[in-house]
């Protein structure tokens, strides 16, 4: 591998943005396709279909057997609300090798006996982000838990101007069209507020806290298993 | 501590920069019940010092000797481990698995 194409890949990890590296297993050859270039690439449908799946694997273009190194970033679960819901997705979130963490300014509820070995944050959302939580991005998904506007709305915006793959809030349709109209009224788009899952999580007929847990995970997997050049924006 | 993959590729451009002979071994395919998945990365040097696992332990000392001779010759090459193979007495997978590596110098 030349240097630089090494460089240019740990450059891309450092700033949490997906990267892949095209090795032409016959020839040597190496070239390395950010995410920002997939869509122009020759190889677009592949590398995009590639990146989404989030593996490494041998692929023949052409006759030629290549080598795709899929570097994506880390995915991280940002829960706002310490709740009882929280508190069943969070190992289901680790299982899944999401890395997770707990948003809650009230410390009733996010103390460390509720949530073991959770990173758990006892700030308001715009406190805690780009400090104690690093600034959201488009591999972060967040999910809005606490049924209380002036702890959920603050990290909803958040999570949509840094356009995080996953949005989601709980609450009845009563409560989201109310929420709705508080975003619009702040100069949300009609089509952002559209990106928030509410009520959130898949309709699997949930009832049960660790339900609802599985309905907001599987949402998860299925908004990061989409083709991502397909969700570019 | 465990080496992440992020350690791994950092090492390498490390050592690079630091003028050492560099060698990245990456596991392009494997069958059955291959210990490491593919992507998985190793880093070794023209001394032997090596971070990364591309087989759990199995057949790193082959990897490594690979990533030694092609810090040599300069060429990039797929090296082939597994049961059915007739190095497996001497470095096979326990396990049962087959793996591919990809073994290349950094330049």
């Amino acid at each position: 591998m030349q240097l630089d194409a090494l460089t240019a890949l740990n450059a891309e990890r450092a700033a949490r943005r997906a990267a892949i590296l095209v090795t032409d297993l016959d020839g040597g050859t190496q070239r390395v396709v950010r995410e920002a270039e997939i869509a122009a690439d020759p190889l677009a449908d592949l590398l995009g279909q590639r990146l989404a799946s989030g593996k490494s694997s041998l692929a023949e273009v052409e006759g030629r057997p290549l080598f795709l190194t899929v570097q994506a970033p880390p995915v991280r679960l940002v829960i706002v609300g310490a709740v009882h819901i929280s508190q069943a997705l969070c190992p289901m979130a680790t299982a899944l090798d999401l890395d997770v963490a707990v948003i809650d300014p009230r410390t009733a509820f996010a103390t460390p006996e509720r949530f073991p070995g959770i990173d758990l944050v006892t700030l308001w959302p715009d406190e805690a982000f780009g400090g104690a939580v690093p600034a959201l991005d488009r591999y972060c998904a967040v999910a809005a838990l606490t049924h209380d506007p002036k702890i959920d709305d603050p990290a909803l915006m958040a999570a949509l101007r840094a356009d995080c793959f996953y949005v989601g809030a709980l609450g009845s349709r009563k409560t989201h069209a109310a929420r709705v109209a508080r975003l619009g009224a702040v100069g949300f788009t009609e089509d952002a507020i559209g990106r928030i899952a509410a009520p959130i999580g898949l309709d699997i007929g949930a009832v049960s806290p660790a339900e609802i847990a599985v309905s907001i995970l599987g949402q998860i997997v299925e908004a990061q298993r989409a083709p991502r050049s397909a969700a570019a924006r | 501590m465990l080496s992440t993959e992020t350690d791994i590729l950092s090492t390498a451009e490390a050592w690079r920069r630091a003028g050492r002979g560099v060698a990245l071994a990456t596991v392009i395919e494997t069958w059955g019940s291959a210990p490491r998945p593919v992507g998985s990365h190793l880093v070794v040097d023209a001394d032997g010092n090596f971070l990364g696992s591309v087989s759990g332990g199995c057949v790193e000392g082959a990897v490594i000797t690979e990533g030694m001779e092609a810090i040599a010759d300069g060429r990039a090459r797929v090296v082939a481990f597994g049961v059915a193979d007739e190095t497996a007495w001497r470095v096979g997978l326990s396990c049962g698995g087959r793996i591919r590596v990809y073994v290349e110098p950094v330049t």
